[in-house]
């Protein structure tokens, strides 16, 4: 049976959709500021932060309110209390936006250091795991959640070698130092919107079953699969 | 002052066609304007020597669910009595103070109580449709009562009055049975069929979904959502979560004074007076 207020919860899901398109966009235009050079854009970008916390503010006031006013019980009440940490989540993806964004402003004076391959393709993953994760706010999907948490280490381990990369252009060459540490704040950015996406997707896990999944061997890369 | 000893010429409202309600934020709440249905200021009521009501204010929006919520012995039922005048069948009662209903003072001398029955309808704990009566019978009798013979308006009243209840469907082929034959919860559509029926400005509650499954009480709830539309709902419950869902606005009586009265999502999320929220938490009553 329908209830009146069910169309509450709709909305609620759909802020949810909507915050996390917000944040991928965010990103992105970050990630394209850097790479063509385009301080326009990476200034858009910190000015639309804003927009993300607004979003996040209104969720967590939706939540609580329809936490006390409708009593809501089991799956409901996973999906309201999910929906606020993973607010909590994409506004700190806007946050790395926001940080790649003003460092992009700051290697647009200089000539790049290196063609830019591994930070697009690290963003690619990185947006691809979060919009995976956010798909199941839409449409539940264990194996698609279960999925984008193992898909971290792939993540890590690209910033582990971007890392190592950027350490020894500065043992090369000292004048590279003030850009590839710019870079390297870059890469990590990239790898904790990676991290968020992986909170995301266990909350998913924890929307679906009501089972905790954090920290457990069964989201880790070489895990065991979910039983 | 307006002659309520005449009765009002019959309003037809739109019939259980309200839009599905989009989420209400409580900033957007604070913006709609909001018309007084019950204008009450000083009120106190005795049952006899016992005071049971003292110097009640307050005014209930019309085409609003309020919710009256209270311990029990709270004067919550009294008041919702004193809206119609209902308590004025146990003798010994006095009143004072101004209670108005549009702008008109339902206790003026010259205002006959059962006119005032009629455009402040009640629903009660216990769905008591009559015994004898079909279901058709039980939805017409307060117009026939009131000397309502035509056919063709008894018919059309006895549809609408089924639909806004929600009980059209189930019981359009059957409507010769016995009102009894219903399920509880069907029986309490009935009833208030019933108090549509007459086409009552105001529609008072007094426990409704108290004798129910949850399944019937959510039918309820969805009612009362619908009626919000075109008529002044004002709802007794001792359930928090129901007054929570349904009411755009929420009194807390405490021994026969109003304590605590504001939006419902302040009444629940941030009440200013303690014992507000010490009963809406479950801490007493």
């Amino acid at each position: 049976m329908k209830r009146f207020f069910d169309a509450e919860l709709e909305t609620f899901r759909s802020q949810l959709i909507l915050m996390g398109e917000t944040a991928i966009e965010q990103v992105r235009t970050a990630i394209q500021a850097l790479v063509e050079a385009k301080t326009g854009l990476a200034e858009q970008v910190i000015a639309a932060d804003d927009r993300l916390d607004r979003l996040e503010v209104e969720i967590d006031n939706e939540a609580v309110r329809y936490m006390n006013l409708r009593a809501p019980i089991a799956s409901e009440l996973r999906l309201v209390i999910v929906g606020m940490k993973a607010s909590h989540d994409l506004e700190r993806v806007g946050d790395e936006a926001t940080s790649i964004a003003k460092r992009a402003i700051k290697l647009s004076a200089e000539p790049p250091l290196k063609p830019y391959i591994d930070i697009p393709r690290m963003v690619s993953m990185a947006l691809e795991m979060l919009r995976d994760a956010l798909d199941c706010f839409l449409q539940v999907d264990e194996a698609k959640a279960v999925a984008v948490c193992k898909r971290d280490a792939e993540v890590d381990n690209l910033n582990r070698q971007l890392y190592r990369e950027l350490t020894s252009f500065m043992i090369e060459r000292p004048e590279t130092i003030s850009r590839a540490i710019e870079l390297m704040f870059i890469s990590k950015s990239i790898e904790r919107i990676a991290d968020h996406a992986t909170n995301i997707a266990e909350e998913m896990i924890y929307l679906s079953q009501g089972k905790d999944v954090r920290h457990t061997e069964e989201v880790k890369k070489d895990g065991k699969p979910l039983a | 002052m307006a002659d309520l000893s005449q009765a009002k010429p019959v309003v037809t409202r739109p019939v259980a066609s309200a839009p599905p309600m989009a989420p209400r934020t409580p900033a957007a709440i604070a913006k709609e304007p909001m018309e007084v249905a019950f204008d009450i200021s000083g009120f106190s009521l005795w049952y006899g020597a016992n005071q049971a009501l003292f110097d009640v204010g307050i005014q209930i929006p019309a085409r609003a669910v309020t919710a009256i919520i209270g311990p029990s012995g709270c004067g919550k039922s009294t008041f919702l009595r004193a809206l119609n005048r209902m308590h004025e069948l146990t003798p010994g009662t006095r009143i004072a103070g101004r209670l108005r209903l549009f702008g008109e003072d339902l206790y003026a001398a010259a205002v006959d109580p059962a006119v005032v029955r009629r455009r402040v309808g009640m629903v009660f704990q216990k769905s008591n449709p009559f015994p004898t009566m079909s279901i058709a019978e039980n939805v017409l009798v307060g117009l026939r009562l009131n000397g309502v013979n035509d056919r063709a308006l008894l018919r059309q009243r006895l549809e609408e009055s089924l639909r806004m209840a929600a009980l059209w469907d189930e019981v359009k082929d059957i409507l010769g049975r016995p009102g009894s034959s219903l399920s509880g919860g069907q029986q309490q559509r009935l009833c208030i069929a019933r108090a549509l029926a007459v086409q009552p400005e105001v529609l008072l509650m007094d426990e409704p979904c108290s004798a129910l499954d949850p399944l019937a009480t959510a039918k309820i709830e969805e009612l009362i959502n619908d009626l919000r539309a075109s008529f002044t709902v004002i709802i007794v419950t001792h359930n928090m979560q129901q007054a929570a869902r349904v009411s755009n606005r929420t009194a807390f009586f405490y021994l026969g004074r109003l304590v605590e009265y504001d939006e419902t999502s302040t009444i629940f999320m941030n009440p200013s007076n303690p014992q507000t929220e010490a009963y809406v938490a479950g801490r007493f009553g």
